[in-house]
């Protein structure tokens, strides 16, 4: 090799900046030493400080009632409004969902009057409010006296008096699920725009008949997309099943209203027991998410993420071997 | 290697009727294309017997993907029309004028010609295994564990039998194209299109697939190959069709078109991509 081409300067010219040093035997071996973060230690103290702080006040200031919200939590007419928020919302996400899907298609189907008829349900129920629509319903009986099955302007086959055929459980139910619908339907369609066009031609190719493609290749990609803003969606539609009690159904929060109007010293731990059934619910939501998402992962990803316990597990190991480390080089 | 192709051996679909047996595999008549403005093809008339196999070559934006897809219906032509061994696709003949099938008989027709893309579009979400048992299942060939046993030892003749179980994201380009070849092959195809099979592939995973493609040659597949891959088309087909703005250029076998081609357009492409 030419030596002159080389940026290698010769003996007793000085020490220019290019010179390399002789580095110290093993250095390879030895593993590097990580950058020390001062200021997050700093920022995390004062963090802990005010924690701290706010869980004392928490369990001593007396203004918080932590016997009554005891007492409270297991009251009979709190479980009984916790069952009414269950069931409707339990009802309204699944009626919500399948309705969605439903307006989803539509929305895009090749059929201009599907499109238009799906549009402008998903435009009204997106811009009247929830309330307005409860309330509505409430008052349907007065405007429609009964309901027919039949033929359009021909023959009735059934008849129903609405009074009896809407209690207000049902009403609740409609209401919030129609208006879930309007919500879901978006996100459905987001999900299925997201899927690969060329997933959609492969199974045109293979002569995949429209609905197996949407149950076999579609709709269990689009759901990965799907879930966490439908999941999201379904933490909106347990906190406003509160507006159930605006029309005469006793939910958590109406429960919890009548107790505080009822017994006026107990309006602050009433209220707290409604928080934290809310803050168990949507808990339940996350978690319940997590593993589905996890599901509709496979094959999506190379390696699923590890679940909250691997993962638990994996960072108490790492602990421990950081400990080990320190306790080595000390 | 084991003999992939068995349309004509093992289990499964009558042979075709003799009248159609004397048919070409792929006759292509007057076939109009316009996007827009941008007229993608532009009159083109190709027969291609049966047992045969053709390579499609042409510039990026000739209409040589467009001509392949119009030929199991996923493109559709605006004037003209493609039958396959004597079969009208997509349409039918009343009267002197040409109607729209039911989609119900267009995704029949469909599992008559397998289709094999540039970006594999295996599913995703199902593993390699199912995804080449579903055309078995969606069409009511066989019953569930029936059609597993088919799609193994399809996948066994892409020598991808140990993979049956993955997911096709855990499969390296090579074997996830092969996977979609044993997926084509699933409802035994009289005839088989290649839309650029191998270009989205790292180089040395290509022979694997182009491996794959010739032993069917061999077993006497019909193939439509669309490639860039020139010595691939010189080793293996019968007939090479240089397609430029929606037309044919020129067609030939292989030997001679290749080496000597008559038009200045053909010489052209050829430098550059040789």
């Amino acid at each position: 090799m030419n030596t002159t081409a080389l940026p290698v300067q010769a003996d007793g010219e000085g020490d220019p900046p290019g010179t390399p040093e002789p580095r110290s035997p093993g250095l390879s071996s030895r593993p590097v030493i990580p950058l020390r973060h001062p200021g997050r230690w700093i920022v995390t103290a004062i963090a802990l400080v005010l924690l701290a702080q706010y869980i004392h006040g928490l369990a001593t200031n007396p203004f918080y009632e932590w016997p009554r919200v005891g007492y409270w939590f297991t009251r009979p007419v709190i479980l009984s409004g916790l069952r009414v928020t269950l069931v409707t919302t339990a009802w309204s996400a699944l009626f919500g969902f399948a309705g969605g899907v439903v307006l989803a298609l539509c929305r895009l189907s090749r059929s201009p009057l599907l499109r238009v008829v799906a549009w402008a349900y998903i435009w009204f129920f997106r811009s009247v409010p929830l309330i307005v629509v409860l309330l509505f319903l409430f008052n349907f009986s007065a405007v429609y006296k009964t309901l027919s099955l039949g033929i359009p302007f021909g023959y009735e086959v059934a008849h129903f008096n609405t009074v009896t055929l809407l209690s207000y459980e049902v009403i609740g139910i409609v209401g919030l699920s129609v208006n879930e619908a309007a919500y879901a339907a978006e996100l459905v369609r987001g999900g299925i725009l997201a899927v690969d066009q060329g997933q959609i031609e492969a199974a045109n190719a293979l002569g995949l008949p429209r609905f197996r493609q949407l149950r076999r290749v579609v709709l269990p990609q689009a759901l990965r997309t799907i879930v966490p803003g439908y999941v999201n969606q379904l933490i909106g539609l347990i906190k406003a099943s509160a507006l159930l009690y605006y029309v005469s159904l006793t939910d958590l929060f109406g429960a919890v209203q009548q107790m505080g109007s009822t017994y006026p010293s107990d309006i602050i731990p009433t209220l707290e027991v409604a928080a934290l059934y809310y803050l168990i619910l949507t808990t339940i939501l996350s978690v319940i998410q997590y593993y589905i998402e996890r599901f509709f992962a496979r094959g999506a990803v190379r390696t699923l993420p590890p679940t909250p316990l691997q993962r638990l597990r994996d960072s108490l190991s790492g602990l421990r071997n950081q400990a080990a480390n320190a306790w080595t080089r000390s | 290697m084991t003999r992939i192709f068995s349309s004509r051996g093992g289990t499964g679909r009558p042979p075709a009727p003799s009248a159609r047996s004397a048919a070409p595999a792929v006759e292509i008549c007057g076939a109009r294309k316009a996007y827009g403005p941008v007229t993608v093809l532009d009159g083109i008339d190709l027969t291609l017997p049966a047992g045969t196999v053709t390579a499609i070559l042409g510039p990026s934006g000739s209409g040589k993907s467009t001509l392949l897809r119009a030929i199991n219906h996923l493109d559709r032509l605006d004037l003209g029309y493609v039958s396959v061994f004597g079969e009208l696709i997509g349409v039918r003949e009343q009267d002197g004028r040409l109607h729209e099938l039911p989609q119900r008989a267009i995704w029949r027709q469909r599992a008559q010609i397998g289709f094999v893309a540039q970006n594999f579009n295996l599913f995703p979400n199902l593993t390699v295994l199912d995804n080449v048992a579903e055309p078995l299942l969606a069409h009511k060939r066989l019953a569930r564990d029936p059609a597993r046993a088919r799609a193994r030892e399809l996948l066994r003749r892409v020598e991808l039998e140990d993979k049956a179980s993955s997911y096709p994201r855990q499969l390296s380009g090579g074997q996830q194209q092969r996977a979609a070849i044993a997926r084509a092959l699933a409802l035994e195809p009289a005839l088989l299109l290649f839309d650029e099979p191998t270009s989205a592939l790292d180089p040395e995973l290509v022979g694997e697939v182009l491996s794959a493609i010739k032993q069917l040659a061999k077993d006497g597949a019909t193939l439509i190959v669309v490639t860039h891959e020139i010595g691939f088309a010189r080793e293996v087909a019968d007939t090479v069709v240089f397609i430029d703005n929606g037309t044919v250029i020129e067609q030939g076998p292989p030997g001679h078109m290749l080496t000597n081609p008559k038009h200045a357009r053909t010489r052209e492409f050829l430098a550059k991509v040789l």
